[in-house]
């Protein structure tokens, strides 16, 4: 056997081993949400089962808080990628003395662990009314991926070039027309990614919304999922593994939307949170 | 990095509307000061304060008080110490090795293996947050499959969640965040020029040579940010343990955020907690600075 043969084979075979190892808790999850009597360990359904997705199809389980983190994360990823887009214009195309830390502060800020800041945040949203309220929750989260989004958007337009925007500008156009009539349009894909991102990040998130809301009815998925460990004690796992599906789904989906721009280059100036 | 437009600095409209270019930056300004700067120079305040959760009118000024207490306090010194080890255990040892062995592996591999390693291996990292610590809830219990599989191979099983429940979300933190690592070495692997690993294999280097005098100096800044990364991003780790253990049994998995959490909370010490949270702020600013030097050639 020729030596590159034997050393792709070895090469598999450890992969296959890493990837078995990955794959079962991804198995548990798929095979528990069709076994009516699903526990907690791999194994095939004896008769396959769409009971546990008709069960938690219901307003209370599934679509009140799948539709709470359509509005929190939708509004903030709307919010987070507008001021970032407004934002990186001036960082992009003009220069001054104070561009250069604002950038460098705005890095700093991307790698600060915002775990820390949920305790004094708590505290200020009591001290204004904002605790348990939907738009201040909203406004956290963008605030929270504003760095990074500042820091994608403007490598992003750093690659849009100028030629047209000078002849808008020729012709009279304004700076907030130019941005919107001509570079956003150019760098649709860039923007694109910046959104996904953003939102896939805001779907995940527990700390703040388990933080900042209180009242069930505006808990998004990522905070009710607890309620499955709720008020029996006994835990209907094939529920839970049926809800996790449900609520994966989209973030998976998008995910693989951006993962060609994301995955290949990773032309993410490498300052990516995982 | 394209510098699109940089010459073009002196701009159209006149000295006028100078100020008015950067308006746009505005908005995210403001926002970025309200909910960041401004929780994190309350959280300075707070810190030297005795705030409580309940009677809210009681809140001096006790100086370094809080910073002295947690020092003192056996659970803040157990925290500190499995914060230590769960990023070791998880980001250093294992997301960052695992990653660049992955990484250098699906070079080598047939297409298809790495396909499918590389979706499984990204599925985990894609999935929630709180999804992600069920996954290996369920994997690590005692009635779990990591048990089946133990007792399947004629090893002795036990419950790994109430046994060694630092490692178990060690072990649930690699699952997650390999992928970023993983990501990142694929990059800078691909960016090695062949001829160089090839005049090296020709002059005789082993594998193991070639790694350590070839591969890893060339690769040494992106191994420089993503241990940086990972650090940063294990430290503020707080869903995955929560869901799992809730920071127990007793104190035995309970990392900084998790201490900070349960102190400003449950235990309503708002101030202890936010000086706990000062301190993981600092460590977080600090790698931050770092980073920024590092990178700092491409701004």
């Amino acid at each position: 056997m020729k030596r590159a043969t034997r050393v792709r084979l070895a090469s598999d075979a450890a992969l296959f081993v890493v990837a078995g190892a990955f794959l079962l808790p991804l198995l548990w999850l798929v095979l528990s949400s069709i076994d009516a009597e699903a526990d907690l360990r791999v194994r095939l359904p004896s008769s396959p089962t769409t009971e546990n997705f008709s069960a938690v199809l219901t307003d209370e389980i599934t679509f009140t808080p799948m539709l709470n983190s359509l509005l929190l994360c939708g509004s903030a990823t709307l919010l987070t990628v507008a001021c970032a887009a407004l934002a990186a214009y001036p960082l992009s195309r003009y220069r001054s003395r104070f561009s250069r830390p604002y950038l460098l502060t705005i890095l700093f800020t991307t790698c600060l662990p915002i775990t820390a800041i949920m305790v004094p945040v708590y505290g200020l949203f009591v001290q204004v009314n904002l605790v348990d309220t939907m738009y201040g929750t909203a406004l956290f989260l963008a605030t929270s991926q504003l760095p990074f989004s500042i820091w994608l958007m403007k490598n992003f337009m750093d690659g849009v070039p100028t030629v047209l925007e000078e002849a808008a500008w020729t012709d009279g156009a304004s700076m907030l027309q130019t941005l919107t009539r001509i570079v956003l349009p150019l760098m649709g894909p860039g923007m694109t990614v910046v959104m996904i991102y953003t939102f896939i990040q805001l779907w995940g998130n527990f700390f703040v919304p388990f933080m900042l809301l209180l009242s069930p009815d505006q808990l998004p998925a990522s905070v009710s999922i607890f309620t499955f460990f709720g008020n029996y004690g006994s835990v209907i796992y094939g529920q839970l593994a049926a809800f996790s599906i449900l609520y994966s789904t989209p973030v998976l989906l998008l995910y693989i939307l951006i993962s060609r721009r994301l995955g290949g280059g990773f032309a993410l100036g490498g300052a990516v949170k995982g | 990095m394209p510098a699109g437009g940089r010459e073009r600095d002196q701009g159209r409209g006149g000295r006028g509307a100078r100020p008015l270019r950067w308006l746009p930056l505005a908005p995210a300004t403001v926002l970025l000061l309200l909910f960041l700067a401004g929780p994190i120079g309350y959280c300075v305040w707070i810190a030297f304060t005795n705030t409580q959760l309940t009677g809210s009118s009681t809140s001096d000024f006790v100086g370094l008080d809080n910073f002295r207490r947690a020092f003192a306090d056996d659970n803040f010194r157990n925290a500190v110490w499995l914060t230590l080890v769960f990023t070791f255990v998880s980001s250093i040892v294992g997301q960052n090795t695992i990653g660049l062995a992955l990484a250098g592996l699906m070079r080598a591999a047939s297409r298809p293996v790495r396909t499918v390693t590389g979706a499984v291996v990204i599925a985990a990292w894609v999935l929630p947050e709180i999804v992600a610590a069920f996954l290996l809830y369920a994997f690590f219990r005692r009635e779990g499959t990591l048990n089946v599989i133990l007792d399947w191979l004629h090893l002795p099983s036990q419950n790994w969640l109430f046994t060694l429940p630092i490692l178990a979300v060690s072990f649930a933190n690699v699952w997650r965040g390999t992928a970023f690592s993983m990501l990142i070495y694929s990059a800078a692997l691909s960016e090695i020029p062949k001829d160089i690993t090839e005049a090296a294999e020709v002059d005789g280097a082993s594998g193991v040579r070639r790694l350590w005098h070839i591969t890893l100096p060339m690769i040494r800044r992106s191994i420089g940010t993503n241990l940086m990364l990972n650090t940063l991003s294990t430290l503020s780790v707080f869903g995955l343990i929560w869901a799992m253990t809730r920071g127990g049994p007793g104190n035995r998995s309970q990392t900084l955020p998790v201490f900070m959490y349960d102190q400003a909370f449950l235990k309503s010490l708002i101030g202890y907690g936010t000086a706990v949270a000062l301190l993981l702020l600092l460590v977080g600013a600090l790698f931050s600075i770092v980073y920024v030097r590092l990178l700092k050639v491409e701004v």
